[in-house]
């Protein structure tokens, strides 16, 4: 799961200390146009080290928020085969938190750091994650529409420039291939084959992730304050206007065969585009909530803060552990002597 | 008190037959810690028969900065290779 | 409830045979769903994806282990009708397995007790005269192992790490070790298991586990609790009080849509 396209404001261009800092930011954009991999320890303008360690914290940060919305309903899921599918889908999030986090490290930042400016309500998040999941249909629908849209956004970074953070997004989508199909099922066996109260379920769950999904791939083109920079770096390949209007063109017909409508009264086939024409978002709730005023964002930062503050002891004492003991101890220890 | 764990990088064998091969990094406080970690993270769906752990402060880099005179010099050594050297196509097994 | 007089002389019946699988099956599936909620809450990331690990080894055994039962017992009740139409007094998952996550210290002391029982267990179970109980021991055997490795490696970090883990630690050791005496004493039904190969004696299980527990205890630097007296009987169907709590959040959906599909 991911977040929208990231916008936030970000290091302007600083003034090239000298013809020689100039000299080598052209070599770097030249690397950058034959599509060479940019490595860690490779020579890179800050700007765009900036630019990275924002937003693959801000993805990290995603993944990890993300968990808690459906970590929501593990304890509730309806069936064994679906806790665990949620179990492995939920962490399969902290999994991809944990890789785009390293991914960041690699530019010379701590996770520590980063969690910490997270907790601080110094960084942002995908704010998809600040709405709530009432009903089990949610479960469906984030799988469906949250992770239908994070896929069309995460495969372009898939080839970003930068090395590391190009190699998770392989892992990641690797893994979240089964994401979006697990919650489509989910929705086709309420919606399809389902009891009237599990179709109504189907179709509230709709009505309420469908415009929040849309505001994922991040504010339009015109409006967007990144896009261009980051599209000559290669970091991102397409606007979001193009991935938005991509993840309608194939959702649509995945709503129709589930027989649930789109809470859209403007969506309609555009016969001269080839593309579904649909209505305006409502940017003043997106604005909101980024700013923190969304129905859970006190909730799921409050969660985050709470499970750092009382794993605090944990880490500490296997720091001190190690210290004691000399953490190259090895096989036999701690307690592994017996730990067959 | 110190709460930060050691960052380590991690290495898989797919199967057998294969050498290992770096897949990312993750934090931990002891070896055996980071061992686990390893699998837990690393390991989920099948990808591993064995892993490697090294802590990332001891592995030993070059400089990107040095690239040119320690990889250019082998550019112009083409009579390494078996395809610098014409041998008559009537040759056989050579 | 399965007293002495009820078990057959002879041959092991089905409903006898269905109550024995289900204390596994349920012990598993319990402790499964307590973990669980610790995924997304954990002290570090790495231990969010480590105890996901081990709680989807926990619900895969429940899973096995409830099919074979819901088979045994030939009434066609699948491993969703039995883990989520069932109320408490028809579990029979020991007492530990539902007892609170508590602090990540509590979770562990839990976790240790129990994969130190299971592995064992379920390493005897191997060679159980029911064959397709084996075959699912020798599944289970292998998880457990890992999760002893886990939680034996954290209660001896624990315990030997700071003051603060130490006493936290302790607290939770001396909270749960009343639980421990169910494991490890064994009824009728066990008995009358083991007299048929079908389960070990708990005799022999008991002094597998106390040299597992004891040497780790050690390694820890935590101090060994005396013996309870209260007997809990989870495992014949008599509970703490969480056992309803929990059953209550994990059923509610099959509860409220009595036949639907999911």
């Amino acid at each position: 799961m991911y977040t929208q396209a990231l916008d936030s404001p970000g290091v302007g261009h600083a003034a090239l200390a000298s013809a020689d800092e100039a000299e080598r930011e052209r070599r770097f954009q030249e690397r950058i146009d034959r599509d060479e991999k940019i490595e860690p320890k490779d020579w890179m303008p800050e700007a765009y080290r900036q630019t990275l360690i924002r937003q693959i914290a801000q993805h990290a940060h995603s993944e990890i928020v993300g968990m808690l919305p459906e970590g929501n309903w593990i304890t509730r899921a309806p069936s064994l085969r679906r806790k665990a599918v949620l179990i492995a889908k939920v962490q399969d999030e902290g999994g991809h938190g944990l890789y785009l986090y390293s991914a960041a490290e690699t530019l010379g930042v701590s996770r520590g750091e980063l969690i910490g400016q997270l907790l601080a309500g110094r960084a942002k998040y995908s704010s998809i994650f600040n709405y709530p999941t009432l009903t089990w249909a949610d479960i469906g629908a984030i799988g469906w529409l949250v992770d239908g849209a994070a896929i069309m956004n995460q495969i372009p970074l898939c080839r970003c420039s930068y090395g590391p953070y190009a190699r998770a997004m392989v892992r990641i989508c690797k893994e979240e291939s089964f994401h979006q199909r697990q919650g489509y099922e989910i929705m086709l066996t309420l919606a399809r084959s389902g009891t009237r109260a599990q179709r109504e379920m189907a179709q509230d769950a709709l009505n309420r992730w469908w415009w929040p999904s849309l505001m994922m791939f991040g504010p339009s083109d015109a409006e967007s304050m990144h896009t261009a920079q980051s599209m000559r770096w290669r970091i991102k390949r397409f606007s979001n206007d193009e991935l938005r209007q991509k993840f309608i063109d194939v959702t649509v017909p995945q709503a129709r065969f589930l027989g649930l409508s789109i809470p859209d009264p403007d969506l309609r086939w555009d016969e001269a585009g080839q593309r579904y024409a649909s209505g305006p978002i409502d940017w003043s709730e997106f604005q909101a909530v980024l700013k923190g005023e969304g129905p859970c964002n006190r909730e799921r930062l409050g969660a985050r803060r709470a499970a750092h503050e009382s794993g605090r002891w944990v880490r500490e004492a296997a720091a001190a552990y190690a210290d004691k003991h000399g953490d190259r101890a090895g096989a036999g220890r701690p307690g592994y002597a017996q730990a067959s | 008190m110190n709460e930060d764990w050691a960052l380590y990088e991690v290495f898989i064998r797919a199967r057998s037959g294969l050498e290992h091969k770096h897949v990312g990094s993750l934090h931990a406080a002891d070896a055996r810690m980071a061992l686990e970690h390893a699998r837990d993270t690393y390991t989920r769906r099948q990808e591993g028969v064995s892993i490697w752990v090294v802590r990332s402060s001891d592995i030993v880099a070059s400089d990107p900065q040095e690239a040119e005179a320690l990889f250019e010099p082998a550019r112009d050594k083409v009579y390494r290779h078996p395809t610098f050297y014409s041998i008559p196509e009537d040759v056989k097994n050579i | 409830m399965i007293t002495a007089a009820d078990c057959t002389a002879g041959a092991v019946s089905a409903e006898e045979r269905f109550r024995y699988l289900l204390r596994l099956a349920d012990t598993s599936l319990v402790l499964g769903q307590r973990l669980s909620g610790w995924v997304g809450h954990a002290p570090t990331l790495e231990e969010d994806l480590a105890l996901g690990n081990i709680t989807l080894d926990l619900i895969g055994q429940a899973r096995l282990l409830l099919a074979y039962a819901g088979q045994v017992e030939g009434r066609g009740r699948d491993e969703d009708q039995l883990a989520f139409l069932r109320d408490a007094p028809e579990f029979f998952n020991v007492t530990l397995a539902e007892q609170p996550n508590g602090d990540f210290g509590q979770t562990i002391v839990r976790q240790a007790l129990l994969d130190a029982w299971q592995v064992e267990l379920y390493h005897s179970l191997i060679g159980s005269t029911d064959e397709q109980l084996a075959n699912i021991a020798a599944k289970a055997m292998k998880e457990c192992r890992y999760h002893w490795r886990f939680s034996c490696g954290w209660l001896v970090r624990l315990g030997d790490g700071t003051e603060e883990s130490h006493a936290r630690v302790q607290a939770a050791l001396d909270g749960l070790w009343r639980f421990t005496g169910e494991l490890l004493t064994p009824d009728a039904l066990d008995a009358h298991m083991a007299s048929h190969g079908i389960a070990p004696p708990l005799a022999v299980i008991r002094s597998r586990w106390e040299a597992r527990v004891t040497a780790a205890l050690e390694e820890a630097t935590l101090r060994q609790p005396p013996p309870a007296y209260f007997p809990w009987l989870g495992k014949r169907g008599v509970h703490s009080e969480h056992l309803g709590q929990l059953l209550t959040e994990m059923q509610h959906l099959q509860r409220l849509h009595p036949g639907a599909t999911w």
